[in-house]
């Protein structure tokens, strides 16, 4: 597709769009700016978006903007990252804008009191199952680390108040420390299977498909 | 400078809120609540809920909310900015590393051991809302007998359907929200 007004103005405001309509958040507008671009204008590989998806999902910030920056990024370079990230920013902001202003006089109604006070109660049930289906997932490994990282994360923040970024940042050092020392760790033993296993030819092949593809993941 | 203090308030939730929405809370909380003091924990709480309810990132969303409150429409952009500045940075990077090598095993390692912090944290966020709305400002050691009873039902009422069946939360809480005007309007009624 060329780069023209025509092109700018398509990019900006299927991006507006997906990012006013979207409620719920990164996991909700991922699909929808996969369908928007893959299936719809045909403009990204189905393959690539699983990529783009992943590195959005673990870049910090939001996801729909990281996503958005990607695909600006992918289409159209620097001028690309600008729009889309205007066209996924400007609904949010202004909508927000909207009600920050009116929030004085919306929230003095006793009224909206009420009904704002029953949807804390479902949020804050909503925020705690989230949790619950995360760490779920997380038990699922059956790795002890993660497992007691994750409850003196939580002590630590909610019952001691230790500040959170604190407790990102040595989590992530851990983490960092963890994959080196894997690392370190794996090529013994790839060389021991090698050693164990080098009858036939068949499986010699096979382990070298299995050093290959590992080698594609790291 | 309420700008740049600003910026960088919301720099830090765009920089340390790793793995979508609900990751951004307790970052937020940190730096609107614990570290400036712009909004108290009540407002917050509304914020969160305003920004369930409304389209876009919950790290966007208090952005402009808290933007456009301490230093107007200037504010509001300034905010959003900084939330926004440096994802795109870093997703750039990596975007390119991507395209050059295809190949992003480190990153995603490291991000693994953040994971459970991650969901800690988001955990310790859902039980700071829940706090806030069974026992209001007060918080539940001073004042363990003032559960609200009406909130702690709804709040019961909103697990167990989201335990039981995988509804979608924008309802529940939407149904918690008319579910508390009708009994909170009852009782002040009476």
């Amino acid at each position: 597709m060329k780069r023209n007004a025509a092109f700018y103005w398509k990019l900006f405001i299927s991006t507006f769009y997906i990012s006013a309509f979207t409620f719920g958040g990164g996991y909700v507008i991922i699909p929808l700016l996969r369908k928007k671009f893959v299936e719809d204008l045909k403009l990204i590989e189905d393959e690539e978006m699983l990529d783009l998806t992943a590195i959005a999902q673990s870049t910090p910030g939001a996801v729909a903007v990281n996503a958005a920056v990607l695909i600006g990024y992918r289409l159209a370079g620097a001028a690309g990252v600008a729009i889309t990230i205007l066209g996924t920013v400007l609904p949010p902001l202004i909508i927000l804008s909207v009600i920050s202003l009116a929030y004085t006089a919306f929230i003095s109604n006793v009224y909206i009191k009420f009904l704002l006070r029953g949807m804390q109660a479902g949020v804050a049930a909503v925020v705690i199952d989230v949790a619950i289906r995360m760490a779920q997932d997380l038990f699922k490994e059956k790795k002890k680390l993660p497992v007691v990282v994750l409850f003196a994360a939580f002590i630590l923040a909610f019952f001691f108040d230790v500040n959170v970024i604190l407790i990102i940042l040595s989590c992530g050092l851990l983490g960092g420390i963890t994959i080196m020392v894997q690392k370190k760790k794996n090529p013994k033993k790839t060389v021991q299977t090698k050693i164990n296993d080098d009858n036939t030819d068949a499986k010699e092949e096979d382990i070298q498909n299995a050093d290959a593809t590992k080698g594609e993941t790291k | 400078m309420i700008y740049l203090k600003l910026f960088w308030s919301f720099f830090q939730v765009g920089l340390f809120s790793i793995g979508g929405g609900y990751a951004a809370m307790p970052i937020i909380q940190n730096q609107v609540v614990d570290t400036n003091g712009w909004l108290s924990l009540k407002e917050f709480a509304d914020v969160i809920t305003i920004s369930q309810m409304t389209p876009g990132p919950v790290a966007i969303n208090s952005a402009s909310f808290v933007g456009i409150r301490i230093a107007g429409i200037a504010g509001a952009l300034i905010a959003t900015a900084g939330c926004v500045f440096p994802s795109c940075c870093i997703v750039l990077l990596l975007g390119t590393f991507y395209y050059k090598y295809r190949n992003l095993s480190l990153m995603q390692g490291i991000l693994k051991g953040l994971r459970p912090a991650v969901i800690a944290l988001i955990g310790s966020a859902g039980f700071t809302l829940a706090e806030l709305s069974l026992w209001g400002d007060s918080g539940m050691i001073d004042n363990v007998k003032g559960i609200d009873f009406a909130s702690l039902g709804l709040f019961l009422a909103a697990f167990f359907v989201l335990r039981k069946w995988k509804i979608n939360p924008t309802l529940v809480m939407l149904g918690t929200g008319i579910a508390g005007l009708c009994v909170f309007a009852i009782a002040f009624w009476l």
